[in-house]
């Protein structure tokens, strides 16, 4: 099958990658638009809703360098999710109790700006993604799922089990912590910080996809002995990807966690895992918008059908169930025709 | 000392009941080659099932019965209608039809019976304790836990090892184009490896179910340990499966027994209680990472 869109624009299958680009520009100001229209009108509670859209679109797109144009299905990516939320939330704790983190070697306080913290948590998220994907890529297939679940849970049961920060109950964060010039506690000013965000590293991953690295990553999927026969060792290639890809995913943990100003173990539940692959089907897998338009509409579903019945995830299933037996494309599939690989 | 060998039977009990839930999720995987999330729901099914019964006739075994039985139906009629068109899909496809069954099993399940646990009552011919040798006061449930977990596990042996559905799952296994020229209906098989995996996760719900609670979301912890286990094991091995689930459980349980008072020596108590919890609560998964850093493909593996 074809690469991914953006690497396959150029050549010149015309029509149809321009047609995906212009289902990508019409998520990103569909986003845009409707936080900015829920600010003019007043409804704080959806600036809020996107917001949440924004951050998750992030952490499926850190999966989505992995899974999608490496081929690896992580299970696990909650771990890097909710080792960025417990990042933010375990430093502005230290920095709002005036309790010092650690006072050897030098006096570390905590801190409540978010570009620090953003740093710390994808450095936190990158060491993560290092050691458990240097394990987990001596496997393939079933194996590497079924480990990148596991190691997800370790995680897990240790933030339950260990008292310090709250243990099964969580950890609020008081303030929102704050960026240089804004007022992150407004919802609208928070929105667009994080929009940028993901535009960026969309961005990024668009890059990183057209260029050497990005294309070694493509053909790790396709045929990892064609890769080696070239001269290049597929295991680092994805190791690598798995790295920057943690980071990514820390990095919309922190995020989140300022949008809840609260952290807990849920973060890092193997249904949050679930649920960021759930959103790379629904929105197309391959596909660079799959993360926003699957975020989009499992919100939007959540919404909408969690308002009608209690039991809506029931009803999700079903639904999810015949997105992945009979369409799939997903949405960005059905709406720029085309398939990615299969 | 007392407590210790109780604390190896509770591990072995823990274990033996992992073994019925990894048994069939490596047989589905070594026959089908399919990853099957839901089979946590199965256990569930299963305990729901026997929860009911004995509420509704008053009697365990009816209830364990009808656990055995429900879970085997459910586990039948998902193959034939959604597993069978998974086989030949991708995993992440499996992963995802899968999580989409767990999601409509938990749902619904939490529609009829509500998010309350439920509680089984031990039959009375299996309550109290026993006096084992060496003065042990132990269960008598668990104890009969044991030995149906082992009378299972050699009959599952005797089942592949032995019988002529034995040879057919194992040359299922081996080629599955060879077995159905032979003449093997093949989707009978599958549906039948299917609905066996399913019982002996009804049969494990149930089972664990009675010691513990019945609750929606009860078969995804187990789930994660039975991966763990067949990983450890070797997926589509049922030897692996059993040595994997009992090395599991016994480390599970020892560990947050253990580790507390070992670090107990060098800390002071509340912290060696904390971190010895801590990591008592990731002893297997260390456990299983260095398996797989010695062997990538499991103890039992024939491929990684």
């Amino acid at each position: 099958m074809s690469a991914a869109e953006i690497t396959a624009a150029p050549t010149g299958r015309g029509g149809r990658m321009a047609r995906a680009q212009i289902v990508n520009a019409a998520l990103a100001l569909g986003l845009i638009g409707f936080g900015l229209g829920a600010w003019a009108t007043g409804e704080t509670f959806l600036v809020t809703l996107a917001t949440k859209v924004a951050i998750l679109a992030i952490a499926g797109a850190g999966l989505n360098l992995v899974l999608g144009f490496g081929g690896l299905v992580s299970f696990g990516h909650a771990a890097y999710f909710g080792l960025g939320g417990y990042t933010a939330g375990i430093l502005a704790h230290h920095a709002l109790n005036y309790t010092p983190m650690f006072e050897w070697p030098v006096l570390f306080e905590g801190t409540t700006s978010m570009p620090v913290i953003w740093l710390v948590a994808m450095a936190v998220g990158a060491l993560a993604a290092a050691v458990i994907g240097a394990l987990s890529l001596r496997t393939t297939g079933v194996y590497f799922i079924m480990i990148t679940l596991a190691f997800g849970q370790m995680i897990f049961y240790f933030a339950i089990s260990w008292p310090a920060y709250g243990g099964e109950d969580g950890l609020p964060i008081y303030v929102r912590n704050g960026f240089p010039g804004l007022n992150t506690l407004d919802p609208i000013q928070f929105f667009v910080l994080v929009v940028a965000l993901l535009l960026a590293v969309l961005g990024l991953i668009a890059m990183l996809a057209r260029s050497r690295f990005g294309l070694a990553l493509q053909a790790a999927r396709q045929n990892r002995q064609r890769l080696m026969a070239v001269g290049i060792r597929p295991g680092g290639v994805l190791l690598v990807a798995f790295v920057i890809s943690g980071a990514i995913t820390a990095l919309a943990g922190a995020l989140y966690a300022d949008l809840n100003r609260f952290v807990s173990p849920s973060m890092l539940s193997w249904h949050l895992s679930g649920e960021l692959l759930v959103f790379l089907i629904l929105g197309g897998t391959g596909r660079l918008f799959a993360p926003l338009a699957g975020a989009g509409l499992y919100i939007a579903l959540e919404h909408l059908l969690g308002g009608v019945s209690d039991h809506w995830q029931f009803f999700f299933g079903l639904l999810l169930l015949g997105v992945v037996l009979f369409a799939r494309g997903g949405v960005i599939g059905f709406l720029a025709g085309g398939r990615k690989h299969g | 000392m007392l407590l210790l060998i109780e604390q190896l039977l509770n591990g072995l009990q823990s274990g033996l009941m992992l073994f019925l839930m990894a048994a069939g999720l490596t047989l589905v995987f070594g026959v089908m080659g399919l990853i099957n999330l839901a089979h946590g729901s199965l256990y569930m099914i299963g305990a729901f099932a026997c929860a009911g019964v004995a509420a509704a006739t008053g009697s365990f075994w009816l209830g364990l019965a009808a656990s055995i039985a429900a879970a085997a139906a459910a586990g039948a009629i998902v193959e034939v209608a959604v597993i069978r068109r998974l086989y030949r899909r991708d995993h992440l496809d499996q992963v995802l039809a899968t999580f989409a069954l767990i999601l409509i099993f938990s749902e619904g399940t939490r529609w009829l019976y509500g998010s309350f646990p439920l509680y089984l009552n031990v039959p009375p011919s299996l309550s109290g304790s026993v006096t084992l040798p060496g003065g042990i006061q132990y269960s008598l449930f668990r104890l009969a836990i044991i030995g149906a977990g082992l009378l299972v596990a050699v009959g599952l042996f005797l089942l592949i090892g032995k019988t002529r559905i034995g040879v057919q799952v194992r040359a299922g296994e081996a080629d599955r184009e060879m077995i159905a020229a032979l003449g093997v209906d093949i989707g009978r098989l599958y549906t039948l490896v299917f609905a066996l995996g399913a019982a002996l996760a009804g049969m494990a719900g149930a089972l664990v179910g009675t010691i513990q609670s019945v609750q929606v979301g009860m078969g995804e912890p187990v789930l994660i340990l039975a991966f763990v286990v067949i990983v450890i094991g070797g997926i589509g091995s049922i030897k692996g499966a059993l040595v994997g689930a009992l090395l599991v459980g016994l480390t599970d349980t020892m560990g947050r027994v253990l580790l507390p008072s070992i670090f107990d020596l060098f800390m002071e108590t509340s912290a060696a209680t904390s971190v010895g919890a801590a990591l008592a609560s990731m002893a297997i998964y260390i456990l299983m990472a260095l398996v797989l850093i010695v062997k990538p493909g499991g103890l039992f593996g024939a491929r990684a």
